[in-house]
């Protein structure tokens, strides 16, 4: 790790019909951000479970970005209070595990903020970095770490032994 | 109480209001009860009433060989009659196919159980016949019902980190805590699905992670605080703490606590437009 740069690596759950529009829209405006975030696309953010968000971290992601349409905007009327809900107890109760909560970030972005998409994605994997590899969760014991987490823990383990 | 309690569901039995009544039997020792199923007016002499039923007996509402005994009639205390407020609630049972028999408590266990400290529902809240004298239910302040919580959370982010570590890692994954629970009541639960493989079944600290943290949360804005997963464990995991911390957000952000009224929206099932949101950005 001394030797290399630490370089986040950052999960972004976006809703299909806001966030990802709006990073699309930060692309076609050829707008820059740091390359550390990598997207994965679901229809509303009503529909994440936070399993998703535990699973990303078991397979070595150092910050969590999930990012869906504004209150009142959801293409599926609801989804997205619902997913406020769940983030409004599920949150706490990472913190509480001793999960540092800047590694797990929520926003409201819709189409047409490409320029918001930019700042929140810098804002997090600066906040990451500063963190650091999120080491004391990819440290943990695992029995077969190449049957139950693939690629993730063994790059995140090379980089950091 | 014991022979009011007896009469009561001999009554009950010889009607044929109910098939079974469930409640709590003499155990091997005098500081322990046991279950006990009584299907027969001429058995009722087995069923008694002390300072040491401290089991939630709603979880065998959930098990098919209790199931199958036919309708029921349970000896609840207040706190247990939560459960039957949360299972209406969420469709899992109807009110006409359990007979409750409630009984006014001052709390179980010896030394007294941490979750009679700050009971509220010395007589329960919803039942068919009440035993014993009635009691009022005074409400207890807010920061007095979680005072257990606030030591763990003054720690610091890598002490919490640590503590939790430490505790997780005596998990053997038996599952204990889920069986136990009257309200994981799936048929089949997350930590069986292997298409795909959610929550890893090694007893390992990566996994053990995953399912305490799921079980907890799958508990949010459920969970009636009868401690009994935390009871049941045989590595002695502080489970309870988990449920507790969901209980005081569910609370504090939703002004929603579970079991205590009939006609409150279940807080995971609906949402109000100005729930809280200052740590989205």
């Amino acid at each position: 790790m001394s030797e290399t740069k630490f370089e986040p690596k950052i999960i972004a759950f976006l809703c299909n019909w806001c966030t990802y529009a709006g990073a699309d829209l930060a692309g076609t405006g050829r707008k820059e951000y740091q390359a550390n975030v990598r997207i994965i696309k679901l229809p509303c953010t009503g529909g994440i479970d936070p399993l998703f968000l535990i699973k990303a971290f078991e397979r070595g992601a150092d910050g969590i970005l999930v990012s869906g349409c504004h209150p009142g905007d959801c293409h599926y009327n609801s989804g997205n209070y619902h997913a406020r809900r769940r983030w409004n107890v599920f949150r706490p109760l990472l913190e509480f595990c001793g999960i540092n909560p800047d590694r797990i970030q929520f926003s409201w972005i819709s189409a047409a903020e490409g320029g918001k998409w930019v700042e929140t994605i810098n804002g997090i994997v600066d906040a990451v970095r500063e963190l650091g590899p999120f080491e004391s969760y990819q440290k943990l014991n695992t029995i077969g770490p190449e049957v139950s987490v693939s690629g993730g823990a063994t790059a995140a383990s090379s980089e950091t032994g | 109480m014991i022979e009011e309690l007896r009469k009561k569901a001999e009554e009950l039995l010889k009607n044929d209001t109910v098939k079974v009544v469930f409640g709590y039997g003499e155990g091997s020792v005098p500081e322990r009860t046991r279950p006990v199923f009584i299907t027969k007016p001429e058995d009722v002499n087995k069923l008694t009433w002390n300072k040491y039923c401290v089991y939630n007996l709603t979880t065998y509402l959930k098990r098919q060989e209790t199931r199958k005994l036919g309708k029921p009639a349970l000896i609840l205390k207040g706190c247990d009659a939560r459960t039957i407020i949360v299972l209406l609630k969420e469709c899992q049972i109807k009110r006409e196919d359990v007979y409750i028999i409630g009984v006014t408590c001052d709390g179980v266990g010896d030394p007294l159980a941490e979750k009679c400290k700050a009971c509220d529902v010395h007589t329960p809240l919803i039942y068919d016949d009440l035993v014993g004298e009635k009691r009022e239910n005074k409400e207890v302040p807010f920061e007095e019902r979680y005072a257990e919580l606030d030591e763990y959370e003054k720690l610091g982010e890598k002490e919490k980190w640590e503590f939790w570590q430490k505790q997780f890692e005596k998990c053997i994954k038996c599952y204990a805590c889920s069986n136990i629970c009257p309200l994981c009541f799936c048929d089949r639960c997350i930590v069986e699905k292997n298409q795909p493989q959610w929550i890893d079944p090694s007893a390992h600290a990566r996994g053990n992670l995953s399912w305490n943290v799921t079980r907890a949360y799958h508990l949010a804005g459920r969970c009636i605080n009868c401690e009994e997963c935390q009871r049941v464990c045989p590595v002695d995991i502080p489970l309870n703490l988990l449920n507790k911390k969901l209980a005081k957000e569910a609370e504090r952000s939703f002004n929603y606590r579970p079991g205590y009224n009939i006609d409150d929206e279940l807080a995971m099932s609906t949402y109000k437009e100005d729930d809280e949101q200052e740590f989205f950005k």
